[in-house]
């Protein structure tokens, strides 16, 4: 490699770099050192902090929703009766967020796992779990298409809906929707993954077509910690919205 | 350190965490079908949902293998998040004291 990619396994600095470290004094000289502080890939770093930057995001939409269901003076409609399916002329409350939850946690696991295989250079196998965890995430987005269109049949609004605070359609299209957008994304980025895997353009450090950088295995793991990111979003949605 | 800086974890402790995930959604999703009022159902769901939280930041995102120095940039600044919502808290009981006060008929 005459002219490594920074970050990529060989370059120099990580020759060099002396054995880091552990507890509180590894930390002060993680800061304190003449070197980058992180000691990872400069891709997992940056996809770090935008995962921080979006923790704010969604936060701010939370709290904002608090903000109205705390101020109305309305009753804010019960989302396990609102959100209820009626399955065999049975009214089964929070049905299809409970299926939702688990789907995604599912593709969360397949994803940790095409992680894994994807380090042990396992190319099918991490295909196959990508593949699966894009299938899976599809399934949710459809779902959400689902959950919005009946409820727009019931006619929610973002201004109005039958059951009392009006506020509640506004937030609801709102953390939903922006959250669904992640989730569509992920699944497009995981599907470009899955092909790369696939021709082997990781393991031949292969430049992207976009960007020019070269593959390798660390962005799966980037991508993974994305997608375990929009599934830790919507477990904080599920408990603040649905079950609150 | 290399791309996979840390271990990788074994299959035992995916699988762990995961099947975890699962009972811990199911007793969230059972505390709504209780019946459960008030404190002890708020309780329980923030419960739930921080246990699942932590379990995907620790394990699903390596935060475990992590370094401190990244740990603590990514976990320490939503802290002040508590800070914003203990705030807008007040606010908005201000706001509903003052609707109901001046607007109620």
């Amino acid at each position: 490699m005459a002219n490594p990619h920074p970050g990529s396994p060989l370059s120099p600095e990580e020759i060099s770099r002396p054995t880091p470290q552990a507890g509180m004094s590894g930390l002060v000289n993680d800061w304190a050192a003449e070197r980058r502080v992180f000691d990872m890939p400069w891709g997992k770093t940056m996809m770090w902090l935008f995962i921080l930057s979006d923790v704010f995001i969604f936060a701010c939409f939370l709290v904002g929703y608090m903000v109205l269901r705390i101020s109305t003076v309305e009753p804010w409609p019960d989302a396990s009766e609102v959100f209820a399916l009626t399955v065999a002329g049975q009214s089964i409350p929070l049905l299809l967020i409970a299926i939702m939850t688990f789907i995604l946690i599912s593709s969360s696991g397949t994803m940790a796992l095409a992680v894994k295989y994807g380090y042990a250079k396992d190319r099918r196998r991490t295909a196959a779990l990508l593949l699966i965890t894009a299938l899976l995430g599809a399934v949710f987005v459809g779902m959400q298409a689902f959950e919005w269109t009946i409820l727009i049949g019931e006619g929610v609004r973002p201004w109005e809906n039958p059951w009392g605070a009006a506020q509640f359609g506004a937030v609801f299209f709102l953390i939903t929707g922006f959250h669904g957008t992640h989730v569509t994304i992920g699944v497009i980025f995981i599907v470009i993954m899955a092909v790369k895997v696939m021709r082997g353009s990781l393991e031949g450090s292969r430049p992207g077509f976009l960007t020019g950088r070269k593959g390798n295995y660390g962005m799966i793991e980037s991508l993974g910690l994305y997608w375990h990111f929009v599934d830790l979003v919507w477990v904080f949605i599920f408990a603040f919205f649905y079950l609150w | 350190m290399d791309q996979g800086s840390h271990q990788q974890p074994a299959l035992r402790v995916y699988l762990r965490v995961w099947i975890w995930l699962f009972v811990l959604s199911v007793l969230s999703y059972l505390v709504d079908l209780s019946g459960l009022e008030g404190l002890p159902k708020w309780g329980l769901i923030t419960l739930f949902m921080l246990l699942k939280a932590g379990l995907i930041v620790a394990f699903f995102m390596h935060m475990a293998w992590e370094r401190l120095s990244i740990v603590y940039t990514v976990l320490v600044p939503p802290a002040v998040l508590l800070f914003l919502a203990a705030l807008m808290a007040l606010e908005a009981d201000y706001t509903l004291t003052s609707r109901l006060g001046i607007f109620a008929n």
